[in-house]
């Protein structure tokens, strides 16, 4: 008996796991219908464990079976064939989708199971698991994919429900405020990504991974493109990348993320969201490896990052942001090793990473517990800090804690030479259309500008 | 021509215009509306017979059995093609929206029969083919906004000094283009062309749309805007016999103005504004689509255009819903409004990403068609495609933040969503899914407008005129041989 229809329906129930979850939760919401607590954590529970039990069946079966590249074709889900345009939706269970498949779900389950009850009475309690359906299912479907444009499609939905999920408290500002630039920044990455999907499709007429990569499974493929189409190619995917992984220059935005829920920080920005930069690293490395240039420009970029995450997560003054830094660190020296033209090193980097920042994230709020179960343990104080900077010069120390306690200036010099002449251009534009329509009107043509006072007099203060 | 089974057509511009009349007896606003709700149900389901009926034909141009006109002798000027189809539900559909999401805190300032009017002339429009039927509609599309300014008492001065442009304009074009052949000809279509782009509100001449929805009621701006007719003229008047630098300007003009409404929604302190530049700077992308005038490229603008369409009359009813709660809303300060009104938080996400082509949605194929079309062709352009949604993707979420997050408060008045409201809410996001999962159906009808269209550009200009003429002509020799 052959194998394919099991390893099909295995597939099959990984992908739609999550789906049938996202759709549950959505639609009761949006009817007006929420379900109780205890379904919804039921629902994510059992949806969880049928993808994750999925996922590790076929695991079992390419393992018995040697197979190790299955497809799994859903067809075109847009064509026009005489323009030879098509929407391919495929996945694809290899040795880099099957590992992070089985650790998304191992740690999504585990986060699922760990907020039904840390979120318990919440407000925002089906909010939060509808965001942590859309995530799980953006996850599962970058992961699988078997074509660029699937791989984006996935890529959006973790990015939407990661800026959604950071705003969660949205009762205050400053998470709010956290969650625009978080967005800000991934549509930066996804931006960088499109463009280079359509180039990579324009020039290749494939938007296959098994095509662009070559025939063989992954890691053997060879990309069928020039070293300048490769380099073009290769840094807009680097800075998407980049813009998902928290790399330089945006790395800003990891320790904003933190102002999410305890568990949304874990699994998303400490372990699956920031490594899916460098699991797309991973998937296109033959490109990489088609341009000395480009493996050199990621391993200065992973380099970088993991040297300034390094020395910043020394200065933080709160566990989250720490935590955060320490994971860019580890975050740097993976993209590093793709540069270097490893492959299952950084896969396995990214596992074991994944799990222990899981683990410290979760842990976090009981810090001072642990360190005094710690203390009690050795009999003494754990040492306060490492003793390496008696090594350096006064003035470098200061002026290596100033670049480390304003994270290195990313922030501002992003504001400074980005944010600020873009608002400033278009406030100019906005001064000039208002004198324009204010000469034709022949009076104030702007009623909006009386606007100012946000609250009704009917309302009041609810906190 | 082929003939539709029933009189959909004229039943589904009579009935606005019987409803028009009887409304404007109505003195009780509620009644109005519930009178509205009846005759603007009644349109969209003749549209839908109309559209349904056209599917069962062989295709090509189809009008009304016993045709008006015919009585007097006179070709048949209303008909409907694949072109129109949806379009007439889609207008139809807009109007029923408007109407069923109006709360009773908004009913006396709309006016139901004006409404009713404006939708019985958007349904003629769409529904003809004649060019000076068009210009006539087109003029007379623009007194309803005009009307509610004047009733408002507040400055016409603006609307009207760029709608008798735009009118002066279509009206000369159209003369030069029927009655020289050479010199005033291109003349015409240059003014045609300039016609359209006022009436689209194309940089710099859009401070026209920014003063609408300042002054006049959201629900008029709306309903004056989101169907975006400006397209249709350009579609009907200008596609089948501009040559190739028209359509590059127009497509450059337009590719401006996405960027500058896209960076302009980004700075924008209040609520109606920026909802006018996002509107703004994705109607542009439609044009877009209109630069090489290639089946592929068209496609998508006719794909986006139903979706911007839809997608962006959402997100202006949900805005609408939210200000009949709390007035004209500051974007400076955070409201807070999750709290009362989840549902409409989730429809002005929805929406919101649905314009700007979010995976999932209705927009996502559009957009994916349209920078795949000009990366094929014009590779920069697809490039700043991409950063216009991108920027767009920024303007609504900092929006989506403004509105309905930060301190919540207690309102003395039930917030809530409404059981109209909340039916607006689920049509509108199955549409946007339905559309965005399924879009293969759509995007082949489109398509073969797309095709329909190259083609009449072809026989009109001739193939060696337009873009890829040679290609094309080539193409459609082998299929022939085939």
């Amino acid at each position: 008996m052959t194998l394919d229809p099991l390893l099909h329906m295995a597939g099959a129930l990984t992908v739609i796991a999550p789906i049938v979850l996202l759709l549950g939760v959505g639609l009761t919401l949006l009817g007006g219908w929420p379900l109780s607590e205890r379904v919804t954590a039921r629902f994510n529970y059992v949806a969880v464990v049928v993808g994750f039990l999925a996922a590790i069946a076929m695991l079992a079966m390419m393992l018995v079976s040697g197979e190790r590249n299955v497809v799994l074709e859903v067809g075109n889900w847009v064509v026009i064939p005489q323009e030879n345009f098509h929407f391919h939706l495929k996945f694809m269970f290899d040795r880099l989708s099957v590992p992070f498949v089985v650790l998304s779900y191992v740690l999504l389950g585990t986060i699922g199971a760990f907020a039904s009850r840390y979120l318990h009475r919440e407000p925002g309690y089906h909010r939060f698991f509808l965001l942590y359906a859309l995530f799980l299912v953006g996850m599962i479907v970058a992961s699988l994919a078997g074509t660029i444009e699937t791989l984006f499609l996935g890529w959006e939905l973790v990015g939407l429900s990661s800026a959604l999920l950071v705003a969660y408290f949205h009762e205050r500002t400053a998470p709010v405020i956290n969650g625009q630039r978080v967005w800000s920044v991934y549509r930066v990455a996804d931006a960088a990504f499109l463009i280079a999907a359509v180039a990579l499709h324009h020039l290749t007429g494939e938007g296959d991974f098994d095509r662009l990569m070559g025939k063989g499974a992954w890691p053997d493929g060879h990309a069928a493109l020039s070293s300048n189409q490769a380099l073009v190619i290769g840094l807009l995917l680097l800075v998407a990348a980049a813009g998902k992984s928290a790399l330089i220059p945006f790395s800003g935005w990891l320790p904003r993320a933190m102002e999410g829920p305890t568990p949304s920080s874990a699994v998303f920005y400490g372990a699956l969201s920031v490594h899916l930069g460098t699991f797309l690293l991973l998937r296109v490395s033959p490109i990489l490896e088609l341009s000395t240039w480009l493996s050199a420009a990621v391993v200065v970029l992973g380099v970088a990052s993991a040297i300034l995450a390094a020395l910043t997560a020394r200065v933080q003054t709160d566990v989250k942001s720490a935590l955060a830094y320490a994971s860019l660190t580890q975050v740097g020296i993976i993209t590093a090793e793709i540069g270097l033209g490893m492959q299952y090193i950084p896969l396995v980097h990214i596992i074991g990473h994944a799990t222990l920042r899981t683990l410290q994230l979760v842990r976090a709020p009981s810090l001072l517990h642990d360190y005094r179960t710690l203390e009690n343990a050795i009999g003494s104080h754990l040492p306060a800090e490492s003793h390496a900077s008696r090594w350096l010069p006064t003035s470098v120390n200061h002026r290596l804690y100033r670049l480390s306690f304003e994270r290195g200036h990313l922030d501002s010099i992003i504001n400074e030479f980005l944010v600020w002449p873009f608002v400033r251009i278009f406030r100019w534009c906005d001064t000039m259309e208002r004198k324009w329509t204010d000469l034709l009107a022949g009076h104030p043509s702007r009623e909006s500008d009386s606007i100012r006072d946000p609250s009704p007099p009917i309302e009041d203060l609810l906190l | 021509m082929n003939e539709l089974h029933l009189p959909w057509l004229e039943l589904a511009i009579a009935v606005p215009l019987v409803g028009a009349i009887v409304t404007a007896q109505i003195r009780d606003p509620d009644a109005a509306r519930r009178y509205s709700l009846v005759f603007c149900g009644i349109a969209l389901l003749l549209t839908l017979g109309a559209w349904c009926d056209y599917a069962t034909l062989s295709g090509g141009e189809v009008h009304d059995p016993w045709d008006l006109m015919m009585a007097f002798h006179v070709a048949p000027v209303i008909g409907i093609d694949a072109l129109s189809a949806p379009l007439l539900s889609l207008a139809s559909l807009l109007s029923l929206l408007t109407v069923l999401a109006t709360l009773r805190t908004k009913v006396r300032r709309l006016s139901f029969p004006r409404l009713l009017l404006s939708e019985a002339i958007l349904l003629a429009t769409f529904s003809t083919d004649r060019p000076w039927v068009i210009i006539a509609l087109l003029v007379a599309g623009t007194i309803s906004p005009y009307i509610n300014l004047r009733l408002r008492r507040r400055s016409t001065r603006v609307f009207v000094l760029h709608m008798m442009l735009f009118v002066a304009l279509l009206v000369t074009g159209q003369w030069l283009v029927d009655v020289d052949r050479g010199v005033g000809s291109v003349i015409g279509i240059g003014l045609l062309m300039a016609a359209v782009l006022v009436r689209s509100g194309i940089v710099p001449l859009h401070c026209w749309m920014t003063d609408l929805f300042e002054n006049a009621t959201f629900g008029t701006a709306l309903l004056f805007v989101t169907p975006m007719v400006g397209v249709y003229a350009a579609l009907r008047l200008v596609l089948p016999i501009a040559p190739e630098w028209a359509l590059h300007s127009i497509a450059m003009l337009s590719l401006l103005t996405a960027v500058y409404a896209a960076g302009m929604a980004l700075v924008q302190r209040e609520a109606r504004r920026f909802f006018c530049y996002l509107f703004l700077s994705h109607s542009s992308l439609v044009f877009v689509g209109l630069e090489t005038a290639t089946a592929i490229s068209l496609t998508a603008a006719l794909c986006m255009w139903i979706s911007v369409s839809i997608s962006m009359a959402g997100f202006g009813l949900t805005l609408r819903s939210v200000e009949s709660r709390t007035g004209r809303l500051s974007l400076d300060e955070f409201h807070g409004l999750y709290h009362h009104t989840p549902g409409l938080a989730l429809l002005f996400l929805v929406t919101g990403l649905a314009s700007i082509g979010f995976p999932g949605t209705a927009g996502f194929i559009g957009a994916e068609l349209l920078v795949d079309g000009m990366v094929h062709t014009v590779p920069l352009v697809g490039v700043i495609v991409v950063c216009v949604a991108a920027l767009n993707g920024l303007a609504v979420m900092h929006a989506y933040f403004r509105v309905f997050t930060g301190t919540p408060h207690v309102a003395k008045v039930d917030l809530k969503i409404r059981r109209p409201e909340r039916i607006a809410v689920l049509v509108l996001t199955a549409l946007i899914f339905g559309g965005g999962l399924y879009p293969q159906p759509g995007v082949v009808s489109r398509y073969a407008v797309a095709e329909q269209l190259v083609k009449d550009r072809q026989r009109r200009l001739g193939p060696a005129t337009t873009h890829h003429g040679h290609a094309a002509a080539k193409a459609s020799v082998e299929i022939q041989m085939q």
